[in-house]
């Protein structure tokens, strides 16, 4: 059976292709049309064929279950899903934008605390925030950047528009996901490209990256070492490390092949001792270095934060930069940009209630099954609470943790995430995606021309996460029509 | 610069790659040499096991020696020592390497390695045993030309080639050392001449040479008919050929010269190169063949410490 668009059928929701029953949204035209030009052996055929092409380029995720950690071949669906240029370059600036203001904050946290005196934050959740690092206090990294490499989470709301669900300034994951499904998409629909629709080219991430990782180099050398700290291959992000350092050309390194004498970081190699310059760690701020955070960690490295605060070698992101990185911060974001770039917000946040406020917190309580409650520095979709899909006793249990640390809880009203088509094995259907750009910030900033597309594979699901069986897809950005 | 652990990764991935390569080949040219054998004799397929020195770990699981115990022990089984867990080794540390070997190298790593998991056990039966192990060692091939053809002659690459020859050189001696009296037992009950166990033994020479793929080269390089003596100088002695043990250690000196520090390994190299050159094999057929392979097999081992003492990360190896 061919693919049928008067059949597909989104229900109340916004469709990113479909306008109404049989009608495509322009920019999707053309790609509405060739998935209906094929038969339905055909389109089963690419399917298997991009499988298979994901397993043998070993594009793989790993998941942690009681039986041990196995390596998954990476899900992805293949039909891609579309942004218009004009729509992106305004949220490419909504995004530099906030990345640039979630610096300035961050700054300041750690040097003057303005914002903190002139009370727009309140100074106990700084304070009270697990993400806050005390022993980074009058740091001033170069160009005061301290998230180097963000990966904001945006959704597309009933309207059409693009909000932000949260941002990830700690080690987000999932670019190299959002390189490698265009390398696949590529190989499966070759005819779409050029001919149908030009579609603007992902795959200079890992430069550009590298090129921002290397103006934080404290040694003013030509090549600076470069190095990605993995905390090893049981890692779930590991395919990502060893892709990031690949393409970069840098050193994969774990936390045994480096040492810190007098302050500056080297490597192990064959040839004895090599200086590192600039560490893109995707190691968690609490076990880079047991001298000074948790004592037990094994991954990290003895001596690497001071070596860090005495300007010997750049770390991105810088450690304490989760501190922005909290869902109960994230509230304050609109002011945040307004505060220290006296300009207005560009992307929206979802409306959200914070439960250390008396009021929102009797709100969000007496609205608990419409609520979606969020834990203030969870990630991965870990410890949320879904009030709609929720049992009693899962309410009753949330109102209890409420009410124990309102500070560590936020509530957002359920969005209804938008949908666009994933081939299932008889039909294509429509499902709920989200979007994870990556913006970049160091001598310049820079943002993925789209980015990674997560979208949750069971019907009428909102958990997007590949821990927990969500899958992705093939984002373009394309010239409006 | 190569990072001490990287150099480990590549070395032992090459290891793990040329050992399962082996082990197909050993497999294919026994299942062949079967088929050369009057009917009803059984051939000794516990040399087999001998050979790659698990003789503890099969007795531990298997009573009976007999062909299909053997292949699926040496093949498909995941013992750690089989072919398939070779592969899986080898594509382990590929993918923990990814970042400086050749893209694609990893992609061939890794479909060898999806192909033997899932053919392994069909190929445990004779009938589609030689497909599948064909396919083995022509895919193995195929990682170390695109190897050649793609990677600089750096550091990684001369750890690609260390493990390679080492490993090579290593089986090599192991090959030699079947023993004709053990592998074909049952022809000494029933033929008591030793002149009837002639034509056997040169088809067991020839298909030692088989399992280096030696046996065309061989031809070229020796004009008498197949014999024990110069097969086994041919195996271990003969420079030319890229897998005889002699060959394989010149190699090593070879790729030494562009590694740093490489001064001990050197030396422990150029020791076991004159042992296995200064043999007098004719003497040694006669008598001390096996435990001249042993000495030789023991210098190979104590290459693998001085290299792992000298590049890798301390209390790893």
């Amino acid at each position: 059976m061919r693919v049928n668009w008067k059949t597909y059928n989104p229900g109340k929701f916004f469709d990113e292709i479909i306008s109404s029953p049989g009608y495509a949204r322009k920019p999707a035209r053309r790609l509405a049309g060739y998935l209906r030009s094929l038969t339905h052996e055909e389109l089963q055929q690419k399917k298997t064929a991009a499988e298979l092409a994901i397993k043998t380029m070993g594009i793989s995720f790993t998941v942690y279950s009681d039986a041990g950690n196995i390596d998954r071949e990476w899900p992805m669906d293949i039909i891609p899903r579309l942004i218009t240029g004009s729509e992106w370059d305004q949220t490419s600036k909504g995004l530099q934008q906030r990345l640039e203001a979630l610096n300035c904050f961050i700054h300041d946290i750690y040097n003057d605390q303005k914002i903190l005196k002139d009370k727009i934050v309140p100074k106990d959740l700084i304070m009270d925030s697990g993400n806050f690092r005390k022993q980074c206090l009058g740091m001033k990294p170069k160009y005061n950047v301290w998230a180097h490499i963000c990966g904001t989470d945006l959704i597309k709301g009933d309207d059409g528009q693009f909000y932000v669900l949260e941002d990830n300034l700690r080690v987000p994951s999932g670019v190299s996901y959002m390189v490698e499904n265009r390398r696949v998409t590529k190989r499966t629909f070759p005819e779409l490209f050029a001919d149908d629709y030009s579609i603007r080219p992902v795959a200079d991430y890992p430069a550009e990256l590298l090129d921002m990782l290397s103006s934080l180099s404290p040694r003013q050398v030509k090549h600076p070492e470069v190095v990605v700290l993995t905390p090893g291959v049981f890692n779930s992000a590991y395919f990502e490390h060893s892709y990031l350092a690949q393409r970069m050309g840098a050193e994969l390194v774990e936390g045994g092949d480096l040492v810190v004498e007098d302050d500056k970081v080297y490597m192990r190699t064959i040839d004895g001792l090599s200086q590192v310059d600039v560490i893109y760690r995707r190691i968690d701020d609490m076990f880079i270095d047991p001298a000074v955070f948790n004592k037990d960690s094994v991954l990290g490295v003895r001596g690497l934060f001071n070596a860090w605060k005495k300007g010997n070698v750049a770390l991105a992101n810088a450690p304490g930069a989760g501190v922005a990185d909290d869902k109960i911060i994230y509230t304050y974001v609109p002011e945040i940009i307004k505060y220290y770039l006296d300009e207005d917000p560009i992307l929206a946040n979802v409306p959200s209630y914070l439960c250390i406020d008396r009021s929102q917190r009797q709100h969000v309580l007496e609205n608990l099954d419409k609520l979606v409650v969020k834990p203030a520095n969870e990630s991965g979709g870990y410890g949320m609470l879904i009030g709609p899909q929720a049992s009693k006793k899962e309410l009753a249990e949330f109102r209890r943790r409420i009410k124990a640390d309102p500070r560590n809880y936020m509530a957002q009203p359920l969005i209804s995430l938008s949908t666009v088509p994933i081939l299932g094995d008889r039909v294509v259907e429509p499902r709920h995606v989200d979007l994870r750009p990556f913006v970049l910030q160091g001598d310049k900033s820079y943002v993925t021309p789209g980015g990674l597309t997560r979208v949750a594979m069971v019907k009428g699901s909102y958990v997007v996460n590949s821990s927990q069986g969500g899958g992705s897809k093939d984002t373009w950005v394309v010239d409006d029509a | 610069m190569l990072l001490s652990r990287v150099a480990e990764r590549v070395y032992w991935q090459a290891r793990y790659l040329e050992r399962a390569e082996n082990v197909a080949r050993l497999l294919h040219v026994f299942s062949a040499l079967q088929l050369d054998l009057p009917k009803g004799t059984k051939l000794g397929w516990q040399t087999l096991v001998q050979i790659t020195g698990h003789e503890e770990q099969f007795a531990e699981k298997y009573k009976q020696e007999n062909e299909r115990n053997v292949v699926r022990f040496l093949l498909a089984e995941r013992n750690g020592i089989s072919l398939v867990d070779m592969l899986a080794f080898a594509r382990e540390n590929a993918r923990t390497t990814r970042e400086i070997m050749p893209t694609e190298a990893f992609e061939l790593i890794n479909g060898l390695y999806y192909f033997a998991r899932d053919n392994a056990e069909a190929g445990i039966s004779r009938a589609e045993r030689n497909e599948v192990l064909d396919q083995i060692v022509s895919r193995s091939q195929q990682i170390g030309g695109l190897m050649a053809g793609t990677m600089s002659r750096d550091e990684a690459y001369s750890f690609v080639r260390l493990g390679r020859s080492l490993e090579r050189a290593d089986m090599t001696t192991r090959i030699v050392d079947v023993d004709s009296q053990k592998l074909m037992p049952e022809l000494d009950v029933e033929d008591a001449e030793p002149e009837a166990r002639e034509p056997y033994d040169n088809i067991l020479w020839m298909n030692v040479l088989r399992s280096s793929s030696a046996y065309q080269m061989y031809r070229q390089h020796v004009r008498e008919r197949i014999n024990g003596e110069d097969v086994v100088r041919f195996l271990l002695q003969n420079e030319q050929f890229p897998r005889s043990t002699a060959h394989n250690l010149t190699t090593m000196t070879k790729v030494l010269r562009n590694l740093p520090n490489s001064n001990k390994v050197n030396w422990q190299v150029n020791k076991t190169r004159k042992l296995v050159r200064d043999a007098d094999v004719n003497r040694l057929l006669r008598r001390g063949l096996v435990r001249h392979l042993d000495s030789v097999q023991k210098e190979i081992a104590q290459v693998h410490f001085k290299i792992a003492d000298t590049w890798f990360l301390p209390g790893n190896s």
